[in-house]
């Protein structure tokens, strides 16, 4: 069956986000979700299905216990570390659109700056064993050593600059100064940028993610239940998932500067029956400010190596031709593994933006990244 | 205990890859070849993905290869290679088809470029470990 609009985002929660929470990865996780199920005017008891998070520890039956929910009828992870937040909504979409849910909670939260670190995390799950027992002890133990020879090859190839990476960064600061729920605000010049510290050449400070604290969530339901709820719908238009050639090892993939997402976009796009030219919003999973880039490719935006120019000059940000993270992402907002993305994209289509609004904005995308090239990518409309 | 560099991550050989690094304390950079239709593979897995027979045979790999793309890392992540900041970890393709990624010796990050010929060694860590790294072939 088709799952184009079957399901729909109907309610979305966020705690504030920190560096220092002060609370449990549990607590965060249930009061984004408690947030998220208000939103959507349901009560805790209806959720009856629950795509939870798996690195975070946080599963199902916290959420039953914590709850009461009475019978949860599905249950399930969508393992792609950073691709996971968006495909979950595609999981969600298939079994609300089956009937085998009505409402579909996607939680997610960590605290990712004052609890454990990334680097000490990679290593001990199972999808990095082959890069743990192979590369891991030559040098290249963090994701950003791990991630900067694909950014290496693409500048290269193509000629992609460091300060066209600096562009990303830059657009993504000024959105996060606007958005009233960011951890970083202060603004930055492409010569910040420059100046920061080298991480892992190519990749500076700047061009890195943030560790961060807090939590996010959605409910995502069933169409012909949406519509009773208490806010507009958003309607899941296209969803797709795709993994890359080697998927975890990137040494070994054919194309270092292709991600999975360009093998899910051509089928999230014709799910949708739109294309590139009908998004007026993207919210793209920003790991590093050169993922952003390798995935505007990816999208169709414009053709592969190519993303360097297309981000020059203010494109990507407000006002621009496609705005994107329009929340400052995980660059400048906080790093909820692309959920918060999810959540911005819904803000927008219901014209929630506040001052980083997207003017008429009826049709957006969110994507993810994760375990080393995965992609997700889903396609929404306003209701 | 104090003043002695911090561990770093060390293989844990499996037994399909126990071959890979017995090759590397011998001095020789072994590759999987499958059996039955000859498909050279890395890193170390139990299945040809060309033809899925799981008879393995092991070659000697000419270590000769070239830059694919590099990284040079500044940042410890790792207190192991603190000491060593910054270095470079390259990933080559190797004659034989298939890319591995070590750390370069005697090039500085000015003198990489994607093609530049490459030769594997092989060094001994103070665990008792071997790992291979590359130097450019003059």
């Amino acid at each position: 069956m088709a799952l184009k609009e079957q399901g729909a985002i109907t309610g979305i929660g966020e705690t504030g986000y920190s560096r220092n929470s002060g609370k449990s990865v549990v607590a965060l996780q249930m009061e984004a979700s408690l947030a998220a199920i208000a939103d959507a005017g349901l009560a805790p008891t209806e959720i009856d299905g629950i795509i939870a998070y798996a690195p975070s520890g946080v599963v199902a039956e916290d959420f039953v216990t914590n709850f009461g929910i009475p019978d949860l009828r599905f249950s399930a992870t969508t393992p792609m570390g950073g691709a996971s937040a968006v495909a979950a909504v595609q999981c969600a979409l298939a079994v609300v659109a089956t009937g085998v849910c009505r409402h579909v909670l996607i939680p997610l939260g960590r605290n990712g700056a004052s609890g454990s670190r990334i680097g000490a995390r990679v290593r001990e799950m199972p999808q990095f064993r082959v890069v743990g027992e192979f590369e891991m002890p030559v040098g290249a133990v963090a994701p950003v050593q791990l991630y900067a020879p694909m950014a290496r090859r693409h500048m290269e190839l193509h000629g992609t600059t460091s300060r066209q990476f600096g562009e990303i960064a830059v657009a993504t600061r000024r959105h996060a100064a606007l958005h009233g729920n960011a951890i970083m605000t202060a603004p930055i010049t492409i010569e910040d940028h420059q100046a920061s510290r080298m991480i892992a050449d190519p990749l500076r400070l700047l061009d890195c993610s943030l560790e961060s604290d807090g939590g996010a969530a959605v409910v995502v339901s069933a169409a012909e239940r949406a519509r009773d709820l208490r806010q507009r719908p958003v309607y899941v238009m296209g969803a797709a998932e795709g993994h890359p050639d080697s998927p975890s090892v990137i040494s070994q993939r054919p194309d270092l500067t292709t991600f999975g997402l360009a093998k899910a976009a051509p089928r999230a796009f014709a799910m949708a029956g739109v294309g590139p030219a009908d998004i007026d919003v993207a919210e793209i999973y920003d790991c590093f400010t050169f993922n952003v880039l390798c995935q505007i490719e990816d999208l169709g935006f414009c053709r592969k190596g190519e993303g360097g120019p297309f981000v020059e000059g203010g494109a990507i940000a407000l006002g621009g031709r496609l705005p994107i993270n329009t929340h400052g992402g995980l660059l400048s907002q906080a790093h909820m593994a692309g959920l918060n993305h999810v959540v911005e994209l819904v803000r927008q289509l219901r014209g929630e933006g506040g001052a980083t609004q997207v003017a008429d904005a009826e049709i957006g995308l969110v994507t993810g990244y994760g375990d080393m090239g995965d992609g997700s990518l889903a396609i929404m409309r306003r209701g | 205990m104090a003043t002695e560099a911090a561990a770093k991550p060390l293989p844990e050989p499996t037994r399909d890859s126990k071959p890979y690094w017995d090759g590397l304390n011998e001095g020789r950079l072994l590759l999987q070849q499958c059996a039955a239709c000859m498909k050279i593979r890395h890193y170390p897995r139990p299945v040809c993905d060309g033809c899925y027979s799981m008879e393995v045979a092991w070659i000697q790999a000419s270590g000769r290869g070239r830059v694919h793309s590099w990284t040079v890392a500044h940042h410890p992540f790792h207190p192991g290679f603190k000491e060593e900041l910054p270095y470079i970890v390259a990933i080559v393709d190797l004659d034989e088809g298939v890319r591995m990624n070590a750390q370069m010796r005697g090039v500085t990050p000015g003198e990489m470029c994607i093609g530049l010929p490459v030769r594997v060694i092989f060094e001994r860590t103070k665990e008792g470990v071997t790992l291979p790294a590359f130097v450019r072939i003059p």
